[in-house]
């Protein structure tokens, strides 16, 4: 299997480089990622919006619909994160992310009265 | 709930430093028009002097920002960026269409006005959402 694996490798590899041959020049100003849209941003930018950096002027103007959509992927990502967190902790028998924190925290070994070290692993339900 | 750490050279760099990464913060989101800049990065500046407090001050950033704020911040900055959308699409625009928001001014300026509008908004989007994943890590979430 393995000298497969290798062989299969090396042809898409040496594909893509044989496909490499057809793109234009790097820089070259006929090539089509410059005659396309970006000519008319460049030309038109500072016009269409007053704003002086065509980045913005791209990036929040012309393509904001794109903008927003990777605004919504953050939003998206940052309420997955809570969802998992907070689909976990409603289970009772799994032990709760606070308590297993307080096990392992900073303020492990600070306990008020007690000078001893508590248990190094996660507390099963040691929420008091 | 992250606790606070107990240093002093913590707590009192981390109170000087702050106001300057919030306020450069503040920078790089408005200016993004004349420099590279914009919404995403200042945010995330916004973001990483908010964890910061988090970090050194414990409780009380707690009580000043509140771990539900920071997903609140993010779904209103969101809904606001849509509100902005639709308020060109109801004036004969497409949507998100800056030059036609609102009627009567000029659509130059208004795509001017729109840009600053949507990157100010994702700074507080991009900001509230990394507060809120930061707090999910460490709390939980919600505070109850």
């Amino acid at each position: 299997m393995r000298p497969m694996g290798v062989l299969l490798v090396v042809l898409v590899c040496g594909f893509f480089l044989w496909g490499t041959g057809g793109l234009p020049e790097r820089g070259d100003p006929e090539g089509p990622a410059h005659t396309h849209v970006a000519v008319y941003y460049i030309e038109n930018a500072l016009a269409d919006s007053e704003t002086y950096n065509m980045v913005a002027a791209v990036l929040a103007d012309y393509r904001v619909f794109d903008t927003f959509g990777e605004a919504v992927v953050v939003v998206a990502a940052a309420l997955s994160v809570l969802l998992i967190l907070l689909r976990r902790r409603e289970d009772e028998d799994v032990p709760d992310h606070r308590s297993v924190a307080k096990g392992m925290g900073p303020e492990a070994g600070k306990e008020p009265g007690g000078g001893t070290t508590p248990p190094s692993g996660p507390v099963l339900g040691g929420d008091s | 709930m992250t606790s606070r750490y107990d240093s002093l050279f913590l707590d009192v760099v981390s109170r000087a430093i702050v106001p300057l990464i919030q306020i450069f913060a503040l920078y790089v989101v408005t200016h993004g028009h004349y420099d590279p800049g914009g919404g995403f990065q200042g945010g995330v500046m916004l973001a990483a002097s908010t964890i910061l407090l988090r970090i050194s001050q414990g409780e009380e950033s707690y009580r000043r920002f509140s771990p539900s704020a920071g997903l609140y911040l993010a779904g209103f900055a969101t809904l606001g960026i849509a509100l902005w959308g639709f308020s060109s699409m109801l004036f004969g625009g497409t949507f998100l269409e800056h030059g036609y928001a609102i009627p009567g001014i000029d659509g130059v300026t208004l795509r001017y006005w729109g840009i600053f509008v949507v990157e100010v908004l994702i700074g507080f989007l991009v900001w509230g959402s990394l507060v809120a994943i930061y707090d999910g890590l460490t709390t939980g979430g919600m505070d109850e």
